[in-house]
């Protein structure tokens, strides 16, 4: 255990100096900053105004960015520090595979989730500072879902990470799983299947196995809770689910899927070349 | 200590070792040598257990793949291009002395000792850290804690003549109880510090060899340089060893590293024209000679 958290306070020492993680934070701490400055916070939408209004605007957006930075981010560092030499020197020194491995991966996360959480905290503060009143529920909610889809990209990126050998192949891979579950979102392809006659249960069944869609789905829940602003699979979703069962479901399910391709990541690597 | 059992590793299709065979005992310091290409690298790395590979590879008995804690806790490696790491000089170390079970000072105490103050680079990330040193901060976590096998490749490459000798003399320490890897393009990189020498070519050891073990690892030669001429060139070259000039740029006189003689000679054969009178004796030797007069 002390190996893997001296793993992963390495990577986190290592990624806090690293030239993505200043655009990371930028990106995300400016997106307030913008949506601070466009006056979001007093505009109002279907009865949702102040910061509620504005969690909601940044967790769209998140949802948008944060899938995509999770992924290059991940994909380059780890395939790009494989490449430079950063693993024969380090995998040199007497620590486990398994501590090296899961420790890069908790260090990971709490470098990819910090700033999202921080551009999160900076804006209830900063709201409260002007008075308005800071909706609690939602933004622990939102704060546990953006945890759990930031686990399940940085999975799906250390597994991408450990099956491509070269930090452009890793890269091309990762854009290409981006664009992918971008495509089989509610909206975009699923109206198109169900025009085309595809049984409801498959486009359903895509619809909750795309982790983008769960997390849009159970964001909207809470801000639109019949989901008419959603496409068709989100009544089935919802009628089948509860609110409820929905929200523990896109809770568990994208840290289900995040832990499954980082466990499919590390076998991986444990029996293949490690530089 | 270290036995190579018919070690094949492919890349694809492409074999890379063919069947190594090779054993290597404590108090053996065994220059790798061969071009690029020649499978040195590969074969360190199924040493450390980074690749995967067909045949044996057993440190002490154990399989360094399977038994990662055991066997590189025995191992220093220094590796020929620095890693670009951004952690800073005092994180490297604690990194590294934590993982190792051993004090961060004795890893501090050596860098002192080849000329690197690492407490005072503390918070220098090491990625922007000159060449040597970072050669220097290498070879201080490889040899700071109780290694018994190291690694290295091409460790002195980097190293000033001053921090060559206490390298030297740091690896002299060690000689009986560790045994040694050290890989090179060029023999005469490495000759005066190894008792065996193995060659590689296409995946294939072509030369293994015993070399006469006289020179000793710690010794320090005298030297002393006459030439038929100043010159601008030479002084410059010879600055780099540490020479000091008398007689308006005529004679030079200064101190080399008994390992390093051949390298030393390579330099003085570029100048050979120059030369109208050499002496090189055990420092020892002209310490006393200059005591008696």
């Amino acid at each position: 255990m002390k190996y893997l958290w001296l793993a992963a306070y390495t990577d986190i020492i290592e990624s806090l100096r690293a030239r993505w993680f200043m655009v990371y934070a930028m990106v995300f701490g400016g997106l307030i900053v913008i949506l601070f400055a466009f006056g979001l916070a007093e505009s109002r939408i279907m009865g949702f105004t102040g910061l509620s209004r504005l969690l909601i605007t940044y967790i769209q957006l998140s949802m948008a960015m944060l899938p995509i930075f999770v992924l290059i981010t991940t994909v380059r560092s780890v395939a790009g520090d494989r490449e430079a030499g950063v693993f024969e020197y380090l995998l040199s020194l007497p620590i486990t595979l398994s501590a090296w491995f899961w420790g890069r991966v908790f260090g990971r996360f709490f470098v990819v989730f910090l700033p999202v959480f921080l551009a999160m905290i900076g804006a209830t503060v900063w709201g409260m500072a002007k008075g308005a009143d800071v909706p609690w529920q939602l933004l622990i909610y939102y704060t546990g879902l953006l945890m759990a889809l930031a686990w399940c990209f940085l999975g799906i990126g250390m597994l991408i990470s450990t099956l491509a050998r070269s930090a452009d192949v890793a890269q091309g891979a990762a854009f290409v799983v981006w664009l992918t579950l971008l495509l089989f979102l509610d909206l975009i392809l699923l109206g198109v299947l169900i025009q085309e006659h595809l049984p409801p249960e498959t486009a359903v069944a895509i619809a909750l196995a795309n982790p983008m869609q769960v997390f849009r789905t159970a964001t909207m829940m809470l801000f639109d809770p019949q989901l008419v602003l959603l496409g068709p699979t989100a009544y089935v979703i919802l009628d089948n689910f509860g609110q409820m069962g929905y929200i523990t479901y896109a809770l568990l399910y994208p840290i289900a899927l995040g832990t499954t391709c980082a466990g499919l990541g590390y076998l991986y690597f444990k029996r293949s070349d490690l530089p | 200590m270290i036995q190579f059992e018919n070690i094949i590793k492919r890349f694809r299709r492409h074999q890379v070792l063919k069947g190594i065979n090779l054993t290597i005992e404590r108090g053996h310091r065994v220059a790798l040598v061969g071009s690029n290409g020649a499978g040195k690298t590969t074969l360190i790395r199924c040493l450390l257990g980074e690749y995967i590979c067909e045949g044996r590879v057993l440190v002490d008995n154990m399989d360094p793949r399977h038994n990662r804690r055991k066997v590189l806790s025995k191992v220093g490696f220094v590796p020929q291009l620095p890693p670009p790491l951004r952690m800073p000089v005092g994180q490297l170390i604690r990194f590294s002395a934590s993982l190792c079970d051993t004090d961060p000072k004795r890893m501090v105490a050596v860098a002192g000792q080849l000329g690197f103050d690492a407490e005072h680079f503390h918070n220098q990330p090491f990625v922007k850290l000159s060449g040597g040193q970072k050669q220097k901060m290498l070879i201080a976590i490889a040899l700071g804690r109780e290694s018994e096998l190291l690694v290295m490749d091409e460790p002195a490459a980097n190293l000033d003549p001053e921090a060559r000798h206490i390298f030297f003399n740091l690896l002299a320490e060690k000689k009986d109880r560790a045994a040694m890897l050290i890989s090179s393009h060029r023999l005469d990189e490495v000759a005066s510090l190894v008792n065996r020498v193995v060659e590689m070519d296409q995946g294939e050891i072509v030369l293994d060899d015993r070399v006469a073990d006289l020179v000793d690892l710690s010794s320090r030669l005298y030297c002393s340089i006459r030439l038929i001429q100043p010159e601008d060139a030479f002084a410059k070259a010879v600055g780099e060893w540490g020479f000091s000039g008398s007689e308006g740029g005529l004679v030079w006189e200064g101190y080399i590293a008994g390992p390093d003689r051949l390298r030393f000679l390579g330099l003085l054969s570029r100048y050979a024209a120059l030369l109208s009178g050499m002496e090189i004796v055990e420092a020892e030797e002209k310490e006393s000679s200059v005591n008696v007069g």
